[in-house]
């Protein structure tokens, strides 16, 4: 069967029409019109260097962000993943004290990060119970194991040459983590868009009950979604660490909100069956220019927090208010 | 009767705090005096306040994650009230807390209710909308002590029949709440609607509008909690009760009440928060450090939805043995 056989069309309007009226391409123009307005606002905003630091703001959450929205496409959800961070980050930091190196230090960053990506995968596909709940508990439950670790102290003197990761250039002003985030967003954007496994997540997400009676598995999958968010946690605690330079447990508080955010506004559907990786991308951007844009204007952090609740709120709310709203005038 | 009774939440939570205080009674006699107890009760008060409203959400399958952020920005509010009109008599400010509370539920239960946005996406955006308006609005100033008026800072640790009045508010909440649940329509529909959602319709049930009302009733709650916090505490800043959601939450859950909705109890709300409460409490009289208490509720949350869901779990017919096992 060639592949042209089994190409199923997702739609039935041209593909053209179908993109310009995305949520893809409406994305890219906030984006856009973000950018314009920030380069208007702040005489700092368009240097090469300033927009390299802003993408900072970003790639972090990001790379978990785009294992979260395949786990979110599949109908389950991990608020644990700040806490991952937060264990993995104190992990290193305890091997750093007894002496390993940079390579053995980001292997157990991201052993760390896989193993408690199992923890809740168990809990969650074996046990049968709601991941809402189940990783509310580990939320809890890991990062408290830092905070037994650490109490309120902290670790320092990480070395030199683990630094790389969150604070590294690969050629000019493009940094080890962008060029990280980019070919992350390559593959999982290739995994969902164009493998079985991506094609069976959808499926899982629209409807659990129809996926396993066509022979998918289902409960494998979800496990193995749980693994690389917890995979990509820990690579993101390796790249915080890296960038901090240090390790407290109250690291990476509250980024589970910021991680859901960003795949929510990149279009995913936050009760699963339907969600782009480019829409991810383009959301992770959104969020890094206006924090980036926002911070040069002297706006605190927390209320910056307000606009990425609102944005949160309003990116789900406007398309319903839209559609009661036509509605009611076609009635 | 009594055997189901005898395998119920309550009476396994009642044996879990019963046994816990035994051990910690066999080295520490002076932590189970009633005075310590009464103490104890007292410090759990606001998590026991909060846990009745959270149930109420929760048993219509919905959760409110904004009931900390909601706390402190109404516990803010107040200060900033009381500092600017001192002479504001306590009912007043009471009266206040708690339609401030209400109105921010209210919030939450029309995003849930009019745009059908799950109550988690909601419910997690306002957490940070609430807390940046407590920032906005104080300016990333505190509100000490000596900046309240003695009356504002006093009501809730006043005795009162040889308690805290603040002990007495929790009572009189779990007296409303139970009634509320047992003995009035509404209470009932929050049964309905989470127990089955499109049986609630055919009887008549309107499922949005009664997710609507618990979260009112949630954010009233954690209105009036915000005034006895910041009262009892006598300072309000942007970061007070910071992560306490999940502890209500945890109460809930340790407390029986299950996250698909329908199943749970008043009492099972209140024990759960003692557990919590004494859990809290007699860690450092029993010298393990309080930076254990994060994992312990993390670990409670874990084993309780694990026996929650073996305690509910009903048999399906299962069509298909073969897809059944291979999943």
């Amino acid at each position: 069967m060639s592949l042209a056989d089994r190409h199923i069309p997702d739609r039935l309007t041209g593909r053209g029409a179908q993109l310009l009226r995305s949520w893809e391409t409406l994305l890219l123009l906030v984006a856009v019109g973000i950018f314009v307005l920030n380069s208007f606002a702040s005489p700092y905003f368009l240097n090469a260097w300033n927009l390299s630091d802003a993408t900072f703001n970003f790639t972090e959450k990001a790379m978990i962000a785009f294992a979260m929205a395949l786990l979110i496409i599949s109908g389950e959800i991990d608020l644990s993943v700040a806490s991952i961070i937060a264990l993995a980050s104190t992990a290193m930091g305890l091997a750093m004290q007894w002496g390993a190196g940079t390579s053995e230090l980001v292997l157990i960053g991201l052993l760390v990060g896989l193993l408690c990506g199992a923890f809740n995968a168990v809990f969650v596909t074996v046990l049968g119970l709601p991941s809402i709940v189940v990783t509310i508990g580990t939320m809890s439950l890991f990062r408290g194991i830092s905070y037994i670790i650490l109490g309120d102290g902290a670790f320092r003197g990480y070395p030199p040459s683990f630094a790389y990761f969150g604070q590294g250039y690969v050629f000019w002003v493009i940094s080890f983590e962008l060029v990280l985030f980019a070919l992350l967003a390559l593959l999982y954007g290739v995994v969902l868009h164009k493998t079985n496994f991506g094609r069976a997540i959808f499926a899982i997400g629209n409807n659990p009950t129809a996926a396993m009676f066509s022979g998918i598995r289902v409960q494998r999958i979800k496990f193995i979604l749980f693994l690389l968010t917890g995979l990509m946690s820990g690579v993101a605690a390796v790249c915080l660490t890296s960038r901090l330079g240090s390790t407290r447990p109250s690291i990476a508080t509250g980024m589970e909100l910021e991680v859901v955010t960003m795949v929510v506004l990149g279009g995913v559907n936050i009760l699963g069956g339907s969600g782009s990786i480019p829409g991810v991308v383009i959301a992770a951007c959104v969020m890094g220019l206006v924090t980036f844009g926002l911070g040069l204007l002297n706006v605190p952090g927390i209320v910056m927090s307000i606009f990425i609740g609102l944005l949160l709120i309003g990116v789900i709310a406007l398309p319903r208010l839209w559609r009661l709203w036509s509605q009611r005038r076609k009635t | 009767m009594t055997g189901r009774w005898i395998r119920s939440r309550e009476s396994i939570l009642s044996l879990a705090i019963g046994l816990m205080l035994v051990l910690i009674a066999s080295r520490f006699s002076g932590f189970v005096t009633p005075a310590n107890l009464g103490d104890v009760f007292n410090d759990t008060a606001p998590l026991i306040i909060l846990a009745l409203g959270q149930m109420a959400v929760i048993l219509t399958r919905c959760i409110d994650l904004s009931v900390a952020a909601n706390l402190a920005l109404t516990g803010m509010a107040v200060a900033m009230l009381n500092t600017a009109f001192p002479g504001l008599p306590v009912p007043f400010i009471l009266a206040i807390a708690i339609t401030f509370g209400a109105v921010m539920g209210l919030i939450n239960g029309v995003l849930v209710w009019k745009l059908e946005i799950p109550p988690i996406v909601v419910t997690l955006g306002t957490m940070t909308i609430f807390r940046g308006i407590i920032f906005l609005l104080s300016d990333g100033k505190w509100v000490n002590a000596h900046e309240m008026s003695p009356a504002f800072t006093g009501f809730p640790r006043a005795f009162f029949l040889g308690l805290p009045v603040l002990s007495w508010i929790a009572l009189f909440c779990i007296a409303i709440i139970g009634l509320m649940m047992s003995r009035t329509p509404l209470g009932r529909s929050f049964f309905a609607v989470g127990g089955n959602p499109h049986a609630a319709v055919y009887a008549g049930i309107n499922v949005g509008r009664t997710q609507c009302a618990a979260f009112v009733i949630s954010g009233a709650l954690a209105g009036l909690t915000g005034y006895l916090w910041v009262a009892r505490y006598a300072v309000a800043y942007v970061d007070i009760a910071g992560g306490f959601e999940l502890e209500v939450v945890a109460a809930c859950v340790i407390g029986g009440i299950s996250i698909a909705g329908g199943i749970g109890s008043v009492g099972g709300a209140v024990l759960g928060a003692v557990f919590l409460g004494i859990v809290k409490n007699a860690l450092p009289v029993v010298n393990i450090s309080p930076f254990w208490q994060l994992a312990i509720s993390g670990s409670a949350i874990l084993v309780a939805v694990v026996l929650n869901a073996q305690s509910s779990r009903s048999k399906g017919r299962i069509i298909l043995r073969e897809a059944e096992t291979t999943t």
